[in-house]
């Protein structure tokens, strides 16, 4: 029994295994979950691929993962192909990774979404970092294959539009390996040239796969440095890439480009001969404005009679100067007024005319003199007659003649009473007419008159 | 004026024919612009019927020089 038993050394069964392992299984497919996806500094990456109740180490070396169009990361599901290796020296066997894809999301997807998500958040999809185009390029940049269908479209618009402009095509591969750098060259290449206005990047319709190069991300920061503002178009209108995000301009196809980049020459022609009409209608506008100003002003009586003003200026000629005359008449009538005055004065104060006007007055005053005094006369002998006239009536000589008589004494006394006289005393008695001169024979104290 | 592009002239056309629109220049300035508005539209005229057709494709030397050679194409018939 024991004579049977074959003993192996560690190394011995190792070795056989190794040897049925790798050759029973020198590719295979296997799909499972990334875990523990550590990257070393020598470029060689080290995982688990797992699934719910198992394991398997993995390795990706440097030379491989390069070709790699996603970063792989733990939590991806992935199919990876290899081959089973062991290594002796602990025991384990792993799976050395030819190729890697994501299971789920297309390995080129999750590429696209990976970098699409690093160069934004890096701000190269920003809109402020677009650049308007050129209205109108004189010389237009395209990078693309130079005997690709989308270059034929484009020139086929562009001269159809507006033949006369400066192409320079950069040409470049824009599929397979190495067309994402060829790309970015053609642009760089196009910037250094100079003098072109507007780059456009862009090929025909493809798969995901052929359209890739756009998806680059060498490719997006030539379109990022581009000092020339740079159209996109990459494959058609359902195609997004990278270079889409980037650029200043997307357009859905090469030919829209085309279009977008190259207006019409008639277009333009038509905009610049209407520039030109309304150029000209604007001047005619305001020329004819102005003449209708000037022949407003014109058909002012100014400018129609052009010795009007002349005129004008004569007659204000001939005011002033009668104004002038009316003056200098008034000053001479005011000198001679003053003369006049002065004249008159003078004769006033002379003395012959105070002799004469002393004269006249002497004469108005003895003329007035005289016709008071006759007045005056009049007057008095009016009154004296009337004076006289009551005087007369008053007069106790008046009862006379109604056969009064008067009894003076010699003194001339009135005798009033019998007692006044003596017997013997002359009374002269007055009556009307002439005197008695009697002598008083007796005296009466009493006589018989009826008393009042 | 010669040194302007096509789209610089085009641009100060369009001042011009607005500013004269709006006809509040002085009437020496409009003629003044009139008359460079004129040979604006003459110049974008010119260019629009001279503009030359060229069409290059870029080549490089081994030192990494650039040149443009004439890119042989025909265009299509219309049709």
């Amino acid at each position: 029994m024991s004579a049977e038993r074959t003993v192996w050394t560690v190394s011995e069964l190792t070795e056989r295994v190794r040897a049925a392992l790798e050759e029973r299984f020198p590719a295979v497919w296997v799909e499972g979950e990334i875990s523990n996806f550590r990257l070393y500094g020598s470029g060689h990456a080290y995982f688990t691929l797992k699934d719910e109740s198992a394991q398997v180490r993995a390795v990706l070396f440097r030379n491989r993962g390069r070709r790699l169009r996603f970063e792989p990361g733990d939590g991806q599901y992935v199919l990876a192909f290899g081959s089973l290796e062991v290594y002796a020296q602990r025991g384990e066997y792993q799976l050395v990774v030819e190729l890697l894809e994501p299971r789920g999301l297309g390995a080129l997807q999750l590429a696209f979404e990976q970098l699409k998500e690093r160069l934004g958040q890096e701000g190269l999809f920003e809109a402020a970092r677009k650049r308007p185009l050129p209205r109108f390029p004189k010389t237009i940049g395209i990078v693309t294959s130079p005997s690709g269908a989308a270059i034929r479209d484009m020139l086929r618009i562009i001269g159809r539009r507006f033949a006369g402009l400066h192409i320079v095509i950069a040409p470049a591969r824009v599929q397979g390996d190495g067309a994402g750098t060829e790309i970015a060259h053609g642009i760089q290449d196009l910037n250094a040239l100079g003098g072109v206005d507007v780059v456009i990047v862009g090929r025909g319709g493809g798969s995901l796969e052929d359209l890739w190069a756009f998806n680059e991300e060498v490719v997006a920061r030539a379109i990022a440095g581009s000092k020339i503002p740079v159209i996109s178009a990459v494959g058609h209108e359902v195609d997004f890439t990278i270079a889409d995000f980037v650029a200043d301009l997307r357009a859905p196809t090469p030919s829209a480009a085309a279009e977008l980049v190259v207006r019409e020459k008639q277009a333009v022609a038509d905009a610049v001969s209407d520039l030109r009409g309304r150029l000209e209608r604007a001047m005619t506008g305001r020329v004819e404005r102005e003449r209708r100003r000037h022949q407003a002003l014109a058909s002012r009586r100014v400018l129609t009679d052009p010795s009007r003003p002349l005129r004008d200026r004569e007659r204000r000629l001939d005011d002033a100067r009668r104004r002038l005359e009316r003056a200098a008449a008034l000053v001479l009538r005011r000198a001679q007024h003053r003369v006049e005055l002065a004249t008159r004065g003078l004769r006033a104060a002379s003395p012959f005319t105070r002799l004469a006007a002393d004269r006249h007055r002497l004469s108005g005053l003895h003329g007035r003199l005289h016709a008071g005094i006759a007045r005056r006369l009049t007057g008095a002998e009016h009154r004296f007659g009337s004076t006289a006239g009551r005087l007369q009536s008053l007069s106790p000589l008046g009862v006379l003649g109604r056969g009064y008589s008067l009894a003076l004494t010699p003194s001339g006394t009135v005798v009033r009473s019998a007692a006044d006289v003596r017997p013997g005393d002359e009374v002269r008695v007055l009556l009307d007419e002439g005197a008695l001169d009697c002598r008083v024979e007796r005296t009466r104290e009493h006589d018989d008159r009826p008393q009042l | 004026m010669t040194d302007l592009n096509f789209e610089d002239c085009l641009t100060r056309l369009e001042q011009i024919v607005t500013a004269l629109e709006a006809g509040n220049l002085p009437l020496e300035d409009s003629l003044k612009v009139f008359e460079e508005g004129v040979a604006l539209s003459r110049h974008c005229a010119k260019y629009l019927a001279e503009a030359e057709r060229r069409i290059e494709i870029l080549a490089k030397d081994d030192a990494g020089a650039l040149s443009q050679k004439p890119f042989p194409w025909e265009a299509e018939e219309e049709a």
